[in-house]
């Protein structure tokens, strides 16, 4: 076979694996990710700091608007189109750090209690019992109301609180991995169980892991928002989206629409996104979870 | 029976005993325990006062009994803001986060059932495609959003309903809809995928093969049997909805818990905030071992099970 017959072969395997992907979701994330990491270059203005001459400015297309800031300004004279991006930023690292730190915790314990059982078992499912029973939302509203109000502290808490959910169904999916050959085999040719886990187990529930993952970052950024909005989260002068939600509440009644619809369009934008694509993932790569 | 009701009651005084320690561990590990039981702005004379109070120079396992002594007496301390008992404060506010969730529940039904069975009946049809949309749109609006929505839509431009508080009927809508906009999505995808489990059943098809009308068939043989699980998960719901609607209350300045959550917050109210989630996350455990275990009565499997 020529060089470019394989190329061509790869390029068909990789069009069918991709076929039905859901390009605008996977865009608006890219797109996101992309303001998120170009924030300074792309931002017009200091987002944390406005014109107080030049408050409750409209968009440029309404009436009383300038093209000096094409989204309007808040209550402080600050740049609305400023806000957003850097806010994206936020949004981004937050939502994307909790997902990851929560996931490789919940992976982690999901995988010693279903293959190790017994009492290690019994331990790490009470407790992911008692936590799934709280409202995660109220939950993280009391630990943040604990430690304060940080970019940190947000990443810490939400991770603390959405670890149950993978911890769950990871373990489901142990339980029955653990009794299919090729563990057994792994133990009689006499590997550790650290071995085990890591080497036989743990790419097998990769795949569970990464859409879940997947789902729950809309759940985090919606999370993350409330938790700013409720004034227990990112603390201000920072422009996190549901700050801007929260300041946007002074300006509803005299009808500044801006204020309000643009910071939860571009929430909705993200979790509907995250959401489509976690849905094509599950789908995809794990036909386990089709029915969750 | 009784062997399953004792294990299940088991289970969930486990749960509470772990909602408590995992509640007292976060506060005793997380700084200094003292700075948040006394009121914002205590010298250091009165920090040294609540240390002795509370006991929290005591070894831990000390102050974790006092502290299950005050709880299991319903002592929750009292609010620094209201200067009441705290428990009198919930219970106080209590009815009003009932008669909200009630109202997005009903709400909820009402969208989430029909919609949900006519998916179910036209499955991957137009009608299906528009439910899963709606579905997919209702999960990932945040409620809060949805509210500050309503508010300027209905309150502001066209001036129909009032945009905060409680009192008429008029108040309730708009929060009911906020709060209700996520369950109708979760009762819609339920009704869906238990009706379609039914309808494949053999009594539906016997019921077909007698000859009974389509819409008969639906209506009295699938749709009755596949309202249990709907409506169950709904009954867990309601409690959830109560200890969820801190957002949607704050938007609406509706006077439920979730409002006292939100306020415990804003003044540094500490027993206050505890307190809430204590007795949420005490609900929730309690609603469970209810609904499983009345499951147990309808189902004998169940009882059967390990």
């Amino acid at each position: 076979m020529s060089r470019a017959a394989g190329l061509t072969l790869a390029w068909r395997f990789a069009a069918l694996r991709l076929s039905g992907a859901p390009i605008i979701p996977i865009a608006i994330i890219g797109l996101l990710l992309l303001v998120a990491v170009l924030a300074d270059v792309l931002a017009p203005y200091n987002p944390e700091v406005g014109t107080l001459g030049d408050r409750f400015r409209p968009p440029a297309w309404q009436a009383g608007g300038s093209e000096k800031h094409l989204l309007g300004t808040d209550h402080l004279g600050r740049d609305i189109l400023s806000r957003l991006i850097v806010g994206a930023r936020i949004s981004m690292v937050v939502g994307f750090t909790a997902v990851i730190v929560a996931g490789v915790l919940g992976t982690f314990l999901g995988i010693l209690s279903g293959y190790l059982g017994g009492w290690v078992d019994q331990v790490i499912m009470r407790v992911t019992d008692t936590w799934l029973a709280l409202p995660a939302l109220t939950f993280a509203i009391f630990l943040a109301a604990i430690v304060g109000p940080s970019a940190m502290n947000i990443v810490i808490i939400l991770s603390a609180v959405y670890w149950t959910r993978y911890a769950r169904v990871i373990r489901g999916e142990v339980l029955s991995l653990k009794e299919r050959d090729f563990v057994r085999l792994a133990i009689v040719a006499g590997c550790s169980q650290w071995t085990i886990m890591r080497r036989h187990i743990l790419p097998n529930v990769l795949n569970s892991a990464i859409v879940l993952g997947t789902l729950q970052l809309g759940v985090v950024v919606v999370a993350e928002a409330a938790l700013s909005f409720l004034g227990v989260g990112v603390p201000p002068p920072k422009p996190a989206w549901g700050l801007m939600l929260a300041d946007g509440k002074k300006g509803l009644m005299a009808g500044y629409w801006w204020l309000t619809v643009l910071p939860g369009s571009c929430i909705m934008l993200m979790v509907l996104s995250a959401n489509l694509l976690g849905d094509w993932l599950r789908v995809k790569l794990d036909p386990q979870l089709r029915q969750l | 029976m009784k062997k399953f009701v004792v294990r299940r009651i088991g289970y969930s005084v486990l749960s509470l005993l772990l909602l408590s320690l995992t509640i007292f561990f976060f506060v005793r590990v997380t700084g200094d325990p003292a700075v948040l039981l006394a009121e914002p702005g205590a010298s250091a004379e009165d920090l040294r006062i609540i240390r002795e109070q509370f006991g929290l120079d005591r070894p831990l396992w000390i102050q974790y009994g006092a502290f299950m002594e005050n709880l299991l007496k319903g002592d929750f301390g009292k609010s620094f803001y209201y200067r009441t008992p705290v428990l009198e404060l919930y219970l106080s506010r209590l009815p009003h986060s009932l008669l909200l969730a009630g109202a997005a529940m009903v709400f909820s039904l009402l969208i989430g059932i029909p919609t949900g069975i006519i998916a179910a009946v036209r499955v991957n049809r137009w009608w299906d495609s528009i439910g899963k949309v709606f579905a997919l749109l209702g999960l990932s609006l945040p409620s809060f959003w949805v509210g500050l929505l309503l508010i300027l839509f209905f309150s502001v431009y066209l001036e129909w309903l009032p945009s905060s508080g409680a009192g008429t009927a008029w108040h309730v809508i708009m929060p009911a809809f906020a709060l209700g906009w996520y369950f109708a999505a979760a009762h819609m995808r339920l009704t869906r995928s238990s009706m379609l489990e039914v309808l494949g059943s053999e009594y539906v098809k016997l019921a077909r093969l007698k000859g009974l009308p389509e819409a008969l068939v639906i209506a009295k043989h699938a749709f009755k049997n596949a309202l249990i699980p709907v409506l169950t998960l709904a009954g867990i719901n309601l409690v959830i909805m109560v200890n969820v609607a801190v957002v949607v209350e704050t938007v609406f300045a509706w006077p439920g818990v979730g409002r006292l959550l939100f306020e415990g917050i804003s003044f540094r109210d500490f027993p206050v905030v505890q307190a809430t989630v204590i007795l949420g996350g005490a609900m929730i455990i309690v609603v469970n071992l209810v609904v499983d275990i009345l499951y147990a009565v309808i189902d004998p499997r169940i009882r059967l099970e390990r």
